[in-house]
């Protein structure tokens, strides 16, 4: 469904170059729910770009349903990291949400019953007339999960979607992505920092490793479907999945330059 | 209740102290160049709001507007096309900054040559002058919208028109207004100047008139006139403003607090 192959990016400014990631190379199922975790600075959010088509990779190619990846394809919807600047200020929670419904040409009944259903699910049926800079960053970075779910994509990525909210959100919010993707069976790329969130949300946990960055391992997430907060967290096989992907990521490696190791995040 | 009390005593308390103030001091004036504030008031009444307001200032404002608007077109296409395109950027922005650095009377001469002494020289004369401020800000404006906000416009495929509609024009909307606001004032300046020069009508040219013929207390009162047409422009202008901008003036102030 997704291909990603040989991805490598460098990054290049008049006095420095940076290589972003080296090479990867990996596929998305149809239907499938895959988390990324890596060390912060690692390529993650670059990796996301290049796979969405707003940025051009150095070397290597993404395909989409055997199509390659130009520009931003129809049918894929974005969550950015930066929630508070990915909601456009003049526009209420509701317009921000409909925008890209009416630019798909919905008729009118369909995008306010697509409005109300997302908000609702993201627990936000109360805020539609509300400007995003109204809201608490947690409810800003909901809004833009309702608005990609709204949009009805094929392909979902999230970039570090709940790095802004409380923990009692986090987990409802977790619970949510699962609902969803169970409902809709999005083929979903989840980026997190958090190892226990990766093995908890998803069937396959992709690892990266520290710049130069490579996919360090590429796990199954062998738990039963029907996952809940209290019971899959508490079990046995969560903790064994979940400290193998603590090992790989703190593997001792090979020592790379001061300042690409991570500051914090991970761990 | 007594909040909007405040305000409008607050507004207007200055400017009726300084009116009172000239008042008592220019009553028993007798100095041929400084008449009672009583006569100029006189005259402002009788004349400005007289027979001069159809004869003069409706021209006048009516020139205003139209060299006003035609800038805003102007400036905001050209400006949005400038901000978007590095090419066009390159090419445009030395010859633009010359004809910046013109200052704009001394583009009267000139466009009397082409455009004779009627209102259309006087209109491209207050356009040609005050799409500056518009022009640069509007270009200020496109270039600083947000990438992360671009990038959802993208993949969302709100592109081309719909992305100038719902992205670009809202994100620039702060800036564009600072310069339609600076560009008013430069506007209301070319007005006047240009009537100095060459006309038949309009509020520059009977002030000059008046102070020719020396009717002393008409010659103030047009200055008079010239300050409460400002005045009104920059309220009504404040008012389309403050609706445009509601969203920006909130999100600044949720910024400030947080
Ligand atoms: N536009 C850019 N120009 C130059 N270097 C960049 C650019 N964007 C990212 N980089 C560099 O590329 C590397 C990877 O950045 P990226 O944002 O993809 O990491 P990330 O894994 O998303 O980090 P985080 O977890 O903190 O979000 C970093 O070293 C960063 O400094
Ligand atoms: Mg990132």
């Amino acid at each position: 469904m997704l291909d990603v192959r040989g991805i490598k990016k460098v990054y290049e400014s008049r006095d420095r170059t940076v290589e972003a990631v080296r090479d990867l190379t990996f596929t998305l199922q149809a239907g499938e729910l895959a988390c990324l975790v890596g060390p912060s600075g690692c390529g993650k959010t670059t990796l996301l770009k290049i796979m969405s088509g707003l940025l051009d990779p150095t070397s290597g190619e993404v395909l989409l349903e055997g199509k390659r990846v130009q520009g931003p394809p129809p049918g894929m919807a974005v969550v950015f990291q930066e929630y508070g600047r990915s909601l456009f200020p003049w526009m209420t929670v509701r317009e921000n949400v409909e925008l890209p419904l009416k630019q798909k040409k919905l008729p009118a009944t369909r995008r306010s019953e697509l409005v109300e259903e997302s908000l609702a699910a993201v627990g936000l049926a109360e805020a539609h007339g509300a400007y995003p800079w109204q809201l608490s960053g947690g409810m800003q970075q909901r809004v833009a999960i309702a608005r990609a779910v709204a949009y009805e994509p094929h392909v979902l990525l999230m970039d570090e979607p709940f790095a802004a909210v409380d923990a009692q959100t986090r987990a409802d919010l977790e619970d949510l992505i699962r609902d969803l993707w169970h409902k809709f069976q999005v083929t979903t790329l989840f980026v997190t920092h958090d190892i226990d969130e990766a093995v908890y949300l998803g069937q396959r946990v992709l690892i990266l490793s520290n710049s130069p960055t490579v996919i360090r391992d590429d796990l199954a997430i062998d738990l039963p479907d029907q996952r809940d907060q209290l019971t899959t967290r508490s079990s046995p096989r969560f903790a064994e999945l979940r400290a193998r992907v603590y090992e790989q990521i703190h593997r001792v490696k090979p020592a790379v330059d001061k300042e690409s190791v991570a500051p914090a995040g991970v761990g | 209740m007594t909040g909007i009390l405040r305000r409008v005593g607050l507004m207007f308390g200055l400017p009726i102290v300084l009116l009172a103030a000239w008042w008592f001091a220019s009553a028993n004036s007798v100095d041929f160049f400084f008449p009672p504030l009583s006569k100029i008031l006189e005259s402002l009444v009788d004349e400005w709001f007289g027979p001069r307001l159809a004869a003069d200032v409706v021209p006048s404002v009516l020139r205003l507007l139209a060299g006003y608007l035609l800038a805003v077109v102007l400036a905001v296409s050209l400006g949005v096309l400038i901000g978007t395109s590095r090419t066009v950027r390159g090419v445009l922005e030395p010859v633009l900054e010359f004809f910046r650095a013109i200052p704009p009377p001394v583009l009267v001469p000139i466009f009397m040559l082409f455009l004779g002494i009627g209102d259309g020289m006087k209109i491209v004369v207050i356009a040609f002058g005050c799409m500056w401020p518009i022009l640069l800000n509007t270009v200020e404006g496109v270039r600083a919208v947000d990438s992360v906000l671009s990038d959802t416009a993208r993949t969302y495929g709100i592109t081309d028109s719909a992305r100038l509609r719902k992205l670009v024009l809202p994100a620039a909307s702060p800036q564009i207004f600072a310069g339609l606001r600076q560009g008013l004032s430069v506007a209301i300046i070319l007005m006047v100047i240009s009537e100095l020069f060459a006309a038949s009508n309009g509020l520059g040219f009977a002030v000059v008139q008046a102070q020719r013929s020396f009717a002393i207390a008409e010659t103030w009162a047009g200055m008079l006139m010239l300050g409460l047409l400002g005045f009104l422009l920059a309220v009504l202008f404040r008012i389309v403003e403050n609706r445009q901008l509601a969203w920006y003036h909130g999100l600044r102030r949720a910024q400030r607090s947080s």
